[in-house]
């Protein structure tokens, strides 16, 4: 006798408690905090953050505690919650020139207005494993200098200084900037909504592209003409007041790599740049970005369409985490009634092959039973 | 962030709802034609039914009763689990049983029962596009719906019927909709393609990860692609349902055991046990009282 | 045999930039001539077959075609829906490169009836039967009729490519360099086919070659191209046994005594 499979509610109710558990693990060691996952996994929150396209800290960190660590989970989650906040508006152009910087280098000089600022970085660090912080070692306090209270003005403002490099692009001044959060990709994409689909796309996907870049997939020369990360104002403009408010600080990752261009019909020979921005500290992803940019603005000056990585719609249909662990991993959701069907087409199509099935005789005895 | 307290009923804000009953109007007043729209992020995961899932959202009310199924069955795991979803953020009535239903989401089928006036049948559907995988090309798709070049589309059945003797296209066949929009009618066996056809239900179709939401109004005219010398075919199963008795239904092969014995049963679970409360049974049917016990 | 012009070319020009690519091409084609445009590579041939074919846009200058209604069109100002069609039903296209006019990884026969089930027809028993006709008309044996461009070779790729142009009995066919790239014996009994095809079908047909014994064998009428400008034109023998300018003269001595 046979009755169907039932009980799919419970099934995952109890699948759930058990998820619970293997998160908190051996309730012999202290849980871990929401503020420990902030301020010493900062990064892990800063790519949360940045794939999640929502500034907040203490959320992605929670996210990340209760996906277990899992990144891509924690991205999903903070940009369900993000989905449902209201738009109060739109803040004005953040001015990255006028950066707190706490990291500035560049590879196309060897010294330049402002200076070369080392920053935290894992760069020159032997990757040797520290023993030390397998207990809570006192670690010394960083030294700092005042800060200066100009500018630091952005490589890419000196080479435009010269006319060697095209300008900070613009658009139309009636263009509203897109969201596609709230509109649905359109190509051909503006140069706008593709980096912000960029600026959320997976690190791994971008990273991968921008290197096939740099093998020869459609090679775009670049130099990174300038990496900074820091603290920007954002700033909102009120119609009410007829001025802009600040509304508090972001840390951003910025990349402008320098590429080399041999100029057109319409352009003369400079340099162009692609264009990298993240929240929070991840260069690899600004940097990934940046040559990604670059490469997908191969129209534009009138470059062959060869690779990959210069192909839009394959590009920004595929750099979203969150769709495409999604859609991959829907294959485990249940398709035996499509699988039903393909059974049956493959079963007619060996029979009219003269194909016998296999187990025709167990079968027929079955029912001869 | 203090929990779905916060969350507006059936989870979706009322502008994101506006927006997608501005795009359901739009498909509705074009049969077939994919509309784009801006598909939200969703609770559960891209591919999962999203799309499925907002259209409900948008379209459900207090008074609604909800049924929702995936392979035909109300109690797969993810028909469970958006159940469970809009009992929680919507707190709407819900039910297995079709007639009961006025609005059923489903995953892979249409229910056996006819439906009728006033229903509402929201797909989910993963690939909207019937043309994709001729060509992937997003911007050339939009041209050939645009101009109705669906010549390739009869390529592919040429090559099936060369190759195989007829058309190979088990699921997701290919329907056109009153004459014009080539149509995918997600992942459903062909099986369920003639239910299409001058349904009295609205049907309306959500693909959240592709950002698209497509109709058929009732009374629409739905004609699954063929030639005239090789029409289209259903499926159809040798044996009645093994726990019921139904005929021309859709039926899923259970393996009973490793030595190859299996057996075939209803799909769509509502209508078997229907079938069987009121007293029809197969050849390894039980009535329904046992099988509970 | 129609008194007017098929097609209607008048003060064609097409500039990339500052640089010419066909500067001011005017001529008439009638119904059954074929026309042949030659001249070494860069000199505008494949840029003005292009403008002709709506391929390209022209800078300036009018290409005015004469529909099956009898009205004279003017091609720029043609719908896409309008010029699409027109593609796949009155006019043909054959490339150079058969790959870029085939479907490679469909077969012979799909490749054929594709054009017919584009406009319409739905019963696959006549698809297939015409597919198999136009097979052999291009002397494919269709037995092949299931198998893929990819097992062909080069000439039978390019006459499959020819069948799957004339299956809906188009009156207006462009070929870009049809015999490039095969062999000379290929080459030959290709030119045969196609002479064949154009004449028994009353074909008009544009043939861009930089090869002067393909325009001797096919063409009525041929255009000399230089620098983007047509700088001879006139009935293919007398362009050819009596070259009027230095640079076709040229062409003649250089090409023909090989």
């Amino acid at each position: 006798m046979y009755v169907a499979v039932k009980g799919g509610e419970a099934a995952i109710a109890n699948a759930h408690r058990l998820l619970a558990d293997r998160r908190r693990g051996d309730r012999a060691i202290r849980a871990i905090g929401i503020d420990q996952i902030e301020s010493q996994l900062s990064l892990a929150v800063d790519r949360v953050m940045a794939e999640a396209s929502l500034y907040d800290p203490s959320l992605a960190a929670l996210a990340i505690k209760q996906s277990r660590g899992d990144m891509i989970e924690a991205i999903f989650l903070l940009r369900a919650y993000r989905t449902t906040l209201p738009r109060f508006g739109y803040s004005e152009p953040v001015d990255t020139g006028a950066m707190r910087i706490e990291r500035r280098v560049s590879a196309t000089y060897k010294d330049l207005p402002g200076g070369q600022l080392l920053g935290p970085t894992f760069d020159y660090t032997h990757r040797l494993l520290d023993p030390a912080l397998q207990t809570d070692e006192a670690v010394e306090t960083p030294l700092t200098r005042t800060p200066s209270p100009e500018n630091t003005s952005r490589v890419t403002d000196i080479l435009n200084g010269e006319g060697l490099i095209e300008p900070d692009s613009s658009m139309e001044d009636e263009h509203e900037p897109g969201d596609i959060t709230r509109t649905p990709l359109d190509f051909p994409m503006t140069r706008d909504t593709r980096l912000q689909a960029l600026a959320r796309g997976d690190e791994g996907f971008l990273l991968a592209l921008a290197y096939s870049t740099q093998r020869g997939y459609a090679r775009t020369h670049p130099f990174a003409g300038e990496i900074r990360i820091g603290m920007v104002e954002v700033e909102m403009d009120l119609p009410e007041l007829g001025f802009s408010v600040p509304l508090g600080e972001v840390r951003l990752t910025e990349c402008q790599s320098v590429n080399q261009f041999k100029g057109s019909a319409t352009q003369p020979p400079q340099f162009t740049r692609g264009y990298g921005l993240v929240f929070g500290q991840s260069e690899r992803k600004a940097m990934a970005m940046s040559l990604v940019d670059r490469a997908l603005r191969a129209e534009e000056f009138g470059e062959d369409i060869v690779a990959p990585a210069q192909d839009e719609e394959f590009v920004i249909a595929h750099s979203d985490n969150v769709q495409a662990t999604g859609f991959v991993e829907h294959l485990k959701l249940p398709h035996y009634v499509d699988f039903q069907a393909e059974l049956d087409l493959v079963r007619r199509m060996r029979a009219e092959q003269g194909l016998a099935p296999a187990n025709t005789q167990s079968e027929q005895k079955e029912a001869a039973e | 962030m203090s929990g779905l307290a916060t969350y507006n009923f059936a989870y979706l804000d009322e502008q994101t709802k506006r927006m997608i009953r501005r795009a359901i109007l739009k498909a509705i007043a074009i049969p077939g034609y994919q509309v784009p729209f801006a598909s939200r992020e969703m609770p559960m995961p891209y591919g999962w039914g999203t799309g499925g899932v907002q259209v409900t959202a948008a379209i459900l009310g207090p008074s609604d009763v909800l049924k929702v199924i995936d392979q035909g069955a109300d109690d797969t795991t993810n028909a469970v689990s958006i159940r469970a979803f809009f009992q929680k953020v919507a707190n709407v009535e819900v039910t297995t049983r079709t007639k009961e239903a006025t609005i059923i989401q489903t995953r892979h089928r249409i229910p056996e029962e006819k439906l009728t006036e006033g229903q509402v049948l929201v797909y989910q559907v993963p690939i909207p596009e019937p043309l994709r995988f001729l060509e992937p090309r997003e911007t050339e798709t939009r041209k050939m719906h645009a101009l109705s070049e669906y010549g390739l589309m009869h390529v592919k059945l040429y090559e099936d019927i060369a190759r195989n003797g007829h058309i190979a296209t088990t699921y997701a066949y290919p329907v056109k909709v009153e004459g014009r929009y080539v149509m995918d009618p997600s992942p459903t066996p062909k099986f369920d393609n003639p239910k299409m056809h001058m349904s009295e239900a609205l049907q309306l179709f959500g693909a959240g990860r592709e950002k698209r939401i497509y109709a058929l109004p009732p009374f629409t005219d739905v004609v699954s692609l063929d030639f005239d010398d090789h029409p289209f075919t259903v499926q159809s199963f040798e044996k009645p349902c093994a726990l019921c008795g139904a005929e021309g239904v859709y039926l899923d092969e259970v393996v009973l055991d490793d030595r190859g014995g299996r057996m075939f049963v209803c799909s769509d679970t509502d209508y078997c046990e229907d079938r069987r409360a009121q007293g029809f049974l197969g050849d390894q049917g039980v009535p329904l009282k046992e099988a509970a016990e | 045999m129609s008194v007017e012009p098929l097609l209607k070319v008048n003060g064609l020009t097409k500039m990339y930039g500052a640089r010419i690519g066909c500067a001011d091409v005017s001529f008439d084609l009638w119904p059954g001539e074929v026309l042949a445009i030659v001249g070494e590579s860069g000199s505008g041939k494949t840029t003005l077959l292009s403008c002709l074919s709506t391929r390209l846009e022209a800078t300036s200058g009018s290409v005015e075609y004469h529909m099956r209604d009898g009205a004279y069109r003017e091609l720029s100002r043609l719908t896409e829906a309008e010029r699409r069609f027109l593609m796949r039903t009155d006019w043909g296209f054959v490339h150079q490169n058969p790959a870029d006019g085939l479907r490679m990884t469909v077969s012979a026969g799909a490749n054929v009836g594709e054009r017919l089930m584009a406009i319409g027809h739905r019963r696959y028993g006549e698809i297939r039967e015409a597919a198999s006709d136009w097979l052999s008309r291009v002397e494919i044996s269709p037995t092949r009729i299931d198998d893929q461009p990819r097992a062909f070779s080069g000439g039978m790729r390019q006459r499959l490519q020819i069948a799957r142009n004339l299956i809906t009995g188009p009156r207006l066919v462009f070929m870009d360099e049809p015999t490039g790239g095969l062999d000379v014996s290929v080459q030959a009994r290709l030119l045969d086919l196609v002479r064949g095809l154009v004449h028994d079908l009353g074909l008009s047909a544009i043939v861009v070659t930089h090869d002067l014994a393909v325009a001797r064998l096919l063409s009525h009428r041929m255009m000399v191209m230089k620098d983007g400008h047509v700088i001879e034109q006139g009935l293919t023998d007398r362009v050819l046994d009596d070259p009027r300018e230095p640079y076709t003269q040229l062409l003649v001595s250089s090409i023909l005594q090989v």
